[in-house]
């Protein structure tokens, strides 16, 4: 009988040892990944580096400013389409729950999640660039089409768990409905909102697959938005398969930027997160 | 105030207010056009490609665009052998953190850092992991390679699903750290009441309560594997025709519908080309929205009870 006990208690430990074992192996590939990065990178990273545009090929230094005022160009015009319509049809889903148009916005909101981001440029590109040609624009819609579902759900989740009498409260004061929606209930959801905004800006600024055929890419520092750009995933795309080792250099830098870009903008979510204890 | 300026006051906030509810249906209303767009877009312009290869196309074995032969059947075979692969290798260690997050260690500060940390994973850009594996994983798996006797590429299938099965972990552990929390505690008392060891509970009491939860999250995981892109085209060597032997297809090089599109939908020089590309785009399209409508369907109905 005592065996037995032992046996199964010597069993459970085991098992408690490889799990932990396993869960914790899981994080190795991540800093070993970071710490290779880092290594890489931050020889690259100067002055001269952000301030100019990559050499001819086969030539050594250069920069990427191109990619960088690219990449932050067509994010913030992401941003700029996709938050204020985020956080609409946020504020739709939560306070209409159980209209048609919700279930269906809500379904399509699932499904615009799940879409390969290589499928959103195909669509972009005959959406845009097809009849405009390579832009900025079309990588930015591309974009934001992305980022529209990580927008609306925190808004909705967000504003859910409010207290319904925060706003019972202002509307039996008297004050009309989109009042109180614009000044008690997303004031005070606020930070929700805004971590989710930050989440998805998160996101967004590594993805590649959607500007390969929208906002394409260049070697010139351009801030025309109507033209093709280069943006910082994608340079690395562009200089990791190439044969020179001079471009391999300015990719690691752009990674090394690009990375540091989503630790700082991941770390000030979950700061948000943290200061006003609430759960994405 | 007189009566009229406040009734004409009143009016117009009346008239805000329906301009602003109806702002809001409008918005909404955009998310449900946006998809729909992306379908109809899809299907028109792959209409020409399924009108003349047909269903056949799907399991056509050659792809040879000069020769305008296509076949995606190459594609199929690498995205479903790399994300599988993949899965298979990332099941262990979601279910690890999954277990260890939800029931050996739910608080304190170094469940914290593990949760941040493996929420990273999924934050790196996935052409960061392509670019640091084609350097650094390549050369690893190219020596392997030469151990085990097969032709030594260093890229293929194999290296692309062991970065993919990495960028898909967190994932499967994140909904699982959840739902494993949510495991009644009556359920789990009652167990060690009769005598049960830790991980006896964990095996009859924790695990099969969850069991569908957990499904669903390899489904959100393998969702994302069968549309990554990035790191998955810098990996794959990129080639259409497929191998005689499982070892060769699995080792050597290869290509997905992804993976395809990312490297020649720029080239497609005629209009069939490109047509059966957004084809394999459609395809994809619909098998990974419906692997997310099912796991969601799930997690919705197992959070319900």
């Amino acid at each position: 009988m005592d065996a037995r006990i032992g046996i199964r208690n010597t069993k459970s430990i085991l098992f408690k040892s490889f799990i932990i074992f396993l869960a914790f192996v899981v994080t190795l590939p991540l800093i070993i990944v970071l710490l290779y990065i880092i290594k890489q990178g931050v020889m690259q990273v100067n002055w001269h580096f952000l301030t100019h545009v990559p050499a001819p090929e086969g030539e050594k230094g250069g920069g990427i400013a191109n990619a960088l005022v690219g990449s932050l160009l067509i994010v913030g015009m992401s941003s700029l389409v996709a938050i204020p319509v985020g956080i609409l049809a946020g504020i739709y889903l939560s306070e209409n729950p159980g209209t048609k148009l919700a279930y269906y916005s809500g379904l399509c909101v699932d499904i615009l999640q799940g879409v390969p981001s290589i499928v959103m440029g195909i669509v972009v590109y005959f959406w845009i660039v097809k009849p405009f040609g390579f832009s900025a624009i079309s990588g930015s819609i591309a974009l934001a089409i992305m980022m529209l579902p990580i927008v609306i759900r925190s808004t909705e989740q967000t504003l859910l768990l409010l207290p319904p009498s925060l706003k019972e409260a202002a509307l039996s004061l008297g004050v009309p409905y989109h009042r109180v929606i614009l000044k008690v209930i997303v004031p005070c959801g606020f930070a929700g909102i805004l971590s989710g905004i930050i989440l998805s800006i998160a996101r967004i600024i590594g993805e590649t697959a959607p500007l390969l055929f929208t906002a394409l890419g260049s070697n010139y520092l351009s801030t025309n938005v109507t033209g093709a750009m280069e943006s910082l995933p994608h340079l690395i795309f562009t200089y990791a398969t190439s044969p020179y080792d001079d471009q391999h250099d300015l990719a690691w830098g752009a990674s090394f930027i690009l990375l540091m870009f989503v630790l700082i903008l991941n770390i000030v979510t979950k700061l948000i997160t943290r200061k006003w204890k609430i759960q994405l | 105030m007189d009566k009229n300026k406040r009734l004409d006051l009143s009016y117009s906030q009346m008239k805000w207010e329906t301009i602003f509810k109806r702002i809001l249906s409008v918005m909404s209303a955009i998310i449900v056009i946006v998809v729909a767009g992306v379908l109809i877009t899809l299907v028109v312009e792959s209409w020409p490609s399924i009108k003349s290869l047909g269903i056949g196309y799907l399991w056509g074995k050659v792809w040879d665009p000069v020769n305008n032969i296509y076949g995606a059947y190459p594609f199929l075979i690498g995205t479903l052998l790399t994300s599988f692969t993949a899965l298979i290798i990332s099941i262990p260690f979601s279910y690890a953190i999954a277990i260890y997050l939800g029931e050996y260690n739910p608080k304190g500060w170094l469940s914290d850092l593990l949760k941040n940390t493996i929420e990273l994973i999924a934050a790196v850009p996935s052409i960061i992991y392509g670019f640091w594996a084609l350097f650094v994983l390549v050369p690893v798996v190219r020596s392997l390679e030469t151990k085990i006797h097969v032709a030594p590429y260093g890229v293929g299938v194999f290296t692309a699903s062991l970065v993919l099965a990495v960028m898909i972990i967190p994932y499967a552990a994140a909904l699982g750290t959840s739902l494993i929390r949510m495991v009644p505690s009556p359920l789990k008392e009652g167990a060690y009441a009769l005598g049960a060891t830790r991980f006896e509970v964990i095996r009859s009491v924790i695990l099969p309560y969850t069991r569908s939860g957990l499904f669903a999250g390899i489904l959100l995981s393998l969702g994302r594997a069968l549309g990554e892109t990035m790191a998955v085209t810098v990996l794959i060597g990129n080639t259409s025709a497929i191998a005689n032997t499982f070892k060769d297809i699995f080792f050597g090089p290869g290509n997905t519908m992804a993976s395809v599109i990312a490297n020649e939908f720029a080239e497609a020089d005629h209009a069939l080309y490109l047509s059966a590309l957004i084809e394999l785009g459609l395809v994809l399209f619909f098998v990974t929205v419906i692997i997310n409508l099912i796991g969601k369907r799930i997690i919705t109905r197992y959070t319900n009870n």
